[in-house]
């Protein structure tokens, strides 16, 4: 095995006081595509900003592609293609401008064979002389990738690349991620869609600037201990339980998927004790369930709050 | 909800402005500084009848009747003798320079060609580019000589006393001797449309780019300050010289502006101010927080360049603090450049005492600039 591509220990980064980012410790292996999840405002674009040298961190240290983090930010950006949560390039240039513009930066060689490729890779030859500012969502998507690849990266960091994107292009932007992964490219992104967190190879949770889990999906999953019900049947009778089950002791989560509806918590046996009462009703059907990802998360994030709140901090006490 | 006019939703939007105008520091610190800077300006620092205007003085006559002439002069409001020249070319270059506004040359045999009625003259050069600088000296002159000589007059030389003036003051109006006000105008909006243009242009330059996003997908791609800096810089190089090229044309064509000196001299000027007057907006765009706020601040420092280079009212005429002021904006130097170029037909010698104030200027705050220049977002 190679040595990790993000190694990092206890990174953090404070605003006003507040700790966004606290203490966090994250590897990434080469070549595999990493899921960075979390709430917003959980400081997955701080991470990701700290780790390519856009911000410099209060705490912590580690590597990126070998390089420190704090002190070699210089030949990190060499290797590190970076798409921003918010389109990024200018809008008042081309799509060819635009990648001309970053291939001259990296001062790549071949210039014109490069873009053109790059044009042709995404489909963006038809487009090239268009105004980025006019394209769509997804079009400019594409566009940021093929800028943030143009230099062949050894990582590419994205930040919520697929936020307003169809899910056409969306699943064809993954296809991509993958494609790139399957070359050697390593990929940390970060997203809020459960669908694309299972295409990654593993995942990392984060909530209020804490990494809270990571693995692959089945082990965050396992780890997370949750316990879950299905319980489907009439309509009316489902939402009139989903009332009479939220807020008891035990229950953590009662969600309704369609005509299922999902109810988890993390103590199984008080779980049990708390539906016991409700599974002699009739016309409803009780399983045990698997629990997803997101009530995975869910159930993780109300930990994690928990602990949040028990420490009061500079922003609260900055309201009006 | 009620169509008709509402006093809550009008003082919702009211109280709302004044969250808003609260939170704005910038704007508020505009709307309380202005007034004030206008006021300390037009009340203190301006004024167009300007006195203690330094004079040099070629006396080739040692008569009591030159003493007194000289000694007239240093009581007068308006002329202070600051340099005592020894020939005719060191007068001229005092004045070419604009290290003195006047000279007076007192020819010799002055005195004795007073006692003989032979009314000889009083040379006095005057520097002319800026007509408002010197009107008023100019008109007390012969005021000024006729009183210092009248007490020398007296007894049985009241025969002599003045009907037509004993003396007959001879005024060469240097490098204006029309005192055309376009002279000294055209030349100064040269300076004063760069400093505007170059200034507010790149000021947005780098706030722009903040503003819009793109800030962040440039830090993350290796470029250097200095590069970045450059450039936004550059195509504005090109910009300026346009301007300049309009303004030499329309100044040539319409107003008959002259072109004495070499305008190669003068385009060396032209790169340096107008590089100085673009590190000042560069470093305007990295301070402030978005475009409205590098405006503000543009118009900020524009205001007191207009006001206090000389370039509206005459520089000496001006208290020494804001004259100590005024010495710092590179509009000050740069006028006295074109004016000297254009009007004078100053060469790099005589322009280099302007011509090093603007390099140290340019070299200063594009320093400043690298230093605010952040490489990351924090």
């Amino acid at each position: 095995m190679t040595d990790p591509v993000i190694a990092v220990r206890g990174l953090t980064k404070r605003f006003g006081g507040r700790a966004v980012v606290d203490s966090v410790d994250l590897e990434v292996e080469r070549g595999q595509i990493h899921g960075f999840l979390g709430p917003n405002g959980s400081g997955k674009t701080t991470t990701i900003r700290l780790l390519c040298g856009l911000l410099v961190p209060d705490g912590g240290q580690g590597t990126c592609l070998g390089y420190d983090i704090r002190r070699q930010s210089w030949a990190i950006k060499q290797r590190v293609g970076y798409m921003t949560q918010k389109f990024s390039l200018y809008e008042d240039l081309t799509i060819r401008e635009n990648l001309d513009f970053v291939a001259r930066l990296y001062a790549l060689p071949d210039r014109r064979i490069r873009v053109a490729a790059a044009l042709d890779r995404l489909g963006l030859a038809d487009r090239r002389d268009q105004l980025a500012g006019t394209l769509s969502g997804g079009w400019k998507q594409r566009l940021a990738l093929a800028a943030c690849i143009l230099h062949e990266p050894d990582l590419l960091l994205l930040d919520e690349p697929t936020a307003g994107v169809d899910p056409k292009a969306r699943r064809e932007f993954w296809d991509e991620i993958h494609a790139l992964a399957a070359d050697g490219m390593t990929v940390l992104v970060s997203t809020h869609y459960m669908d694309e967190a299972e295409r990654c190879h593993r995942i990392a949770y984060l909530a209020y600037g804490r990494l809270l889990a990571t693995g692959t999906v089945e082990q965050v999953v396992q780890g997370s201990g949750l316990a879950t019900w299905h319980v489907s049947g009439p309509d009316r009778q489902i939402a009139a339980l989903a009332r009479d089950l939220s807020g008891r002791p035990g229950v953590e989560m009662v969600a309704p998927f369609g005509a299922t509806l999902h109810v988890s918590g993390g103590d199984g046996a008080r779980l049990d004790a708390a539906v016991a009462a409700f599974q002699q009703m009739p016309d409803l059907r009780w399983s045990r369930g698997l629990p997803t990802l997101e009530d995975a998360f869910i159930h993780l994030m109300g930990g994690a709050r928990d602990n949040f709140a028990a420490a009061p901090t500079a922003a609260r006490r900055s309201g009006p | 909800m009620s169509r008709r006019f509402s006093l809550s939703r009008l003082l919702a939007m009211i109280i709302k402005e004044f969250i808003q105008m609260k939170r704005d520091r910038l704007t508020f610190a505009m709307m309380v500084g202005i007034p004030v800077l206008q006021l300390l300006l037009f009340g203190y620092a301006i004024n167009s009848d300007p006195k203690h205007l330094p004079t040099a003085v070629l006396a080739q006559d040692n008569s009591p009747f030159s003493r007194a002439i000289i000694a007239g002069l240093q009581t007068s409001d308006y002329f202070r003798l600051t340099r005592t020249a020894a020939t005719v070319t060191e007068v001229e270059d005092l004045v070419a320079r604009g290290r003195v506004q006047f000279a007076v040359e007192i020819p010799a045999g002055f005195g004795r060609d007073l006692l003989r009625g032979d009314h000889p003259a009083l040379l006095v050069i005057a520097d002319a580019t800026d007509p408002a600088a010197t009107g008023n000296a100019v008109g007390a002159l012969q005021r000024i000589v006729d009183s210092a000589l009248t007490p020398l007059l007296d007894g049985p030389l009241t025969a002599l006393a003045p009907v037509s003036g004993p003396v007959e003051v001879r005024i060469h109006r240097r490098y204006n001797p029309e005192g055309l006000t376009q002279y000294n105008i055209v030349p100064g909006l040269v300076g004063t449309i760069l400093t505007m243009t170059m200034i507010i242009m790149t000021a947005l330059a780098v706030t722009r780019e903040r503003e819009r996003g793109t800030m962040e997908n440039l830090l993350a791609m290796p470029v250097r300050p200095l590069e970045v800096m450059l450039g936004k810089l550059a195509p504005f190089i090109l910009v300026g010289a346009a301007q300049v090229m309009v303004i030499a044309a329309a100044a040539r064509l319409l107003f008959g502006v002259p072109m004495v000196g070499n305008p190669a001299v003068l385009a060396l000027g032209m790169v340096v101010f107008i590089s100085a007057n673009l590190t000042m907006g560069f470093l305007f765009s990295t301070l402030a927080r978005n475009q409205l706020q590098a405006m503000q601040m543009s118009f900020f420092f524009f205001l007191p360049s207009i006001l206090m280079s000389g370039f509206m009212f005459p520089f000496r005429g001006m208290p020494d603090w804001a004259q100590a002021i005024g010495e710092v904006l590179p509009l000050t130097h740069f006028l006295r450049i074109v004016r000297g170029v254009m009007l004078k037909g100053n060469g790099l010698p005589e322009i280099w005492p302007e011509l090093w104030p603007l390099l140290l200027f340019l070299l200063a705050v594009s320093a400043l600039a690298i230093r605010r220049y952040r490489q990351t977002l924090d």
